[in-house]
């Protein structure tokens, strides 16, 4: 899979309250939490983000509260994929469970122009190409395992499978 | 790493229930879960998926709990609409620990009180919070809703096994500091990801002396320090909770003598202050005497972190025959109907009334921002909860404190953030 974005930033340890606030939680629509998308953080966010753009973070993005909602807000929002120097564990979960694809780079990318410049992720090959410059950055790989429920588009999916060959 | 056979409790737990006589930080593991836990907003959205499957049934009724308590007394329409979502499929599929309003409490203070947690279980919730009954020697952790609907079907998790970190504590804590307090300095030392997919093990002459409520508190937190779990390894105090609670016989298990730890940690905490968490990090740590002085407009007293019947005593003891400040709200929430009836027979709830305090029925509400006491723009709140980010407790521009029940108690009185023994 290769997608080509605009660079939003964001900074460490952007907290699933800042994602989708939790005066927000009493729906599960995609859309709807994708209005709300960063609100608290950046109000503006959710008129400026478009269908394709990529999240570039810093550490631990996705800390706080388990809630589903937050990669699913990202999803509803169009973002093709999430880009962090490192993710929180419930966040990295539901991320892949849910089938939004995520690249943990170890390189510091925090010097991007947010808004302006665009990336090319291909996230089989764990390369990110910057579209302006030529730069390039290498993300960490998935195990196997992981690859599988992403390569299947989710978790129910893989989990699906299993059920129908017990059958 | 060493090479040797010896393993952390946490090792042990996965290891058991992925049928290995062993396993190492860094595998991967497939593990059957004893008990999966969701509440009224997780739920929704894995009940959602789990329909996916097009199952007739879950693997264990007996091993799904399902709490409505985040929104609820349903708090709107979108709320109420979330709470029969999780009754209706807790009817269709037999699930009997379905907790009703009259009957629920806040999810991570009513599984171990219902005795439905021991030693050696291995617990997944969707909620950040599940890791809170480590305090009780189980490996719990949280996970999203996907998890929890793939859970239910087929009584499995992935789990990577995580790394363990050893915290000592030693010494004897000074009056008014507590495991809220351990916690909060921990958190505070580490940072946010300190413990990054790491096990938290809390072990020490402090802890040996924490009360089952207060380890509960400290283990609640492990998540805010990025934790997959925290734990406290059985004892007697351990073992005195779960008497009467239980109908069955459980194993506790422990981590061994030489168990390979990645990082070791050690706190002499015999002069520790109470300690306060700043806007907008749990990690955003100061003693108290660095915060005195701060004014506050709302203090919340409960949640899964601190709504126990002894973080109730001892909030009641600091405001008895005092008042709260007249520009303060102080909102007292005990996290279960069973510590609610126990605060009222022992006239805790009548000291907070007559110190003109409000007592609402459990709910998570404030803590997340939900419901039930909401900050305006500009507002300071000051909270025995786990998390003040951004927006936490309502307008994005309020800000929010984290403390101990005591130091809640005293500082509802005074208007500022205060040390306890300066209103004693």
């Amino acid at each position: 899979m290769i997608f080509e974005g605009k660079v939003w930033l964001f900074g460490d340890n952007i907290d699933t309250d800042a994602i989708i606030a939790a005066r927000y939680l009493s729906t599960y629509d995609p859309a709807e939490l994708a209005e709300h998308l960063m609100e608290d953080i950046k109000p503006d966010f959710a008129g400026l983000v478009s269908s394709g753009d990529i999240i570039v973070a810093g550490n631990n993005f996705g800390c706080g509260s388990s809630r589903e909602h937050a990669p699913l807000a990202i999803k509803g929002a169009g973002v093709s994929c999430v880009i962090a120097r490192s993710f929180a564990r419930i966040f990295f979960r539901n991320a892949i469970n849910i089938g939004l694809p995520i690249l943990e780079c170890p390189d510091d990318l925090s010097h991007l122009q947010s808004g302006e410049d665009r990336l090319q992720v291909n996230l089989d090959e764990g390369l990110i190409t910057h579209l302006q410059t030529g730069d390039f950055y290498k993300s960490a790989p998935f195990p196997p395992f992981m690859q599988e429920i992403i390569s299947r588009g989710g978790l129910v999916e893989y989990v699906m499978l299993r059920i129908e060959n017990e059958r | 790493m060493s090479n040797s056979n010896e393993s952390t409790m946490i090792e042990k737990i996965l290891a058991a229930h992925a049928d290995k006589d062993k396993v190492a930080p860094g595998d991967l593991v497939n593990a059957r879960v004893d008990l999966a836990l969701g509440n009224d907003i997780t739920a929704p959205v894995a009940i959602r998926e789990f329909m996916r499957f097009g199952l007739d049934k879950v693997f264990d009724p007996d091993k799904i709990v399902l709490v409505p308590d985040h929104f609820t007394p349903n708090k709107d329409i979108a709320s109420a609409e979330q709470a029969v979502a999780l009754r209706s499929f807790a009817k269709q599929y037999a699930i009997k620990n379905y907790f009703e309003v009259g009957r629920m409490g806040i999810e991570h203070a009513l599984l171990p009180e219902q005795g439905l947690v021991w030693p050696e279980m291995l617990i997944i919730g969707a909620d950040s919070h599940t890791c809170t009954y480590g305090a009780l020697g189980a490996f719990s952790t949280g996970v999203g809703s996907t998890d929890l609907a793939a859970a239910m079907a087929i009584g499995e998790a992935w789990f990577k096994v995580p790394p363990t970190m050893r915290f000592e504590y030693e010494g004897k804590l000074p009056p008014y500091v507590g495991g809220k307090d351990l916690i909060l300095y921990t958190i505070g030392h580490i940072g946010v990801d300190g413990a990054r997919y790491r096990a938290m093990e809390f072990v020490g002459s402090a802890v040996d002396n924490l009360s089952m409520d207060g380890r509960l508190t400290m283990a609640n937190m492990a998540v805010e320090a990025g934790g997959k779990c925290g734990y406290i390894q059985p004892d007697e105090i351990t073992f005195e909770y779960l008497k009467g609670r239980l109908a069955g016989d459980y194993t506790a298990v422990y981590s061994d003598r030489d168990a390979s730890y990645e990082k070791i940690y050690k706190f002499d905490v015999s002069d520790l202050e109470p300690q306060i968490a700043f806007p907008s990090s749990p990690d955003n740590v100061r003693p108290v005497s660095e915060a005195s002085g701060i004014d506050i407009q709302q203090v919340v007293i409960g949640s899964c972190t601190n709504g126990r019947i002894e973080d109730l005593r001892l909030a009641a003891s600091v405001i008895k025959n005092k008042r709260v400040h007249p520009e303060v709200r102080l909102l007292i929430i005990p996290a279960t109907q069973d510590i609610y009836l126990q605060a009222m027979e022992e006239g805790l709830l009548k000291t907070f009334i007559e110190a003109e305090a409000v007592v609402s029925t459990p709910t998570c509400g404030p803590c997340l921002g939900g419901h039930m006491g909401i900050l305006a723009r500009g507002e300071k709140a000051l909270a025995t909860t786990n998390r003040n980010f951004v927006g936490r407790m309502g307008h994005p521009e309020s800000e929010v404190y984290l403390c101990n029940p005591a130091v809640a108690a005293a500082s509802a009185v005074t208007g500022t953030i205060v040390d306890p023994k300066e209103v004693i």
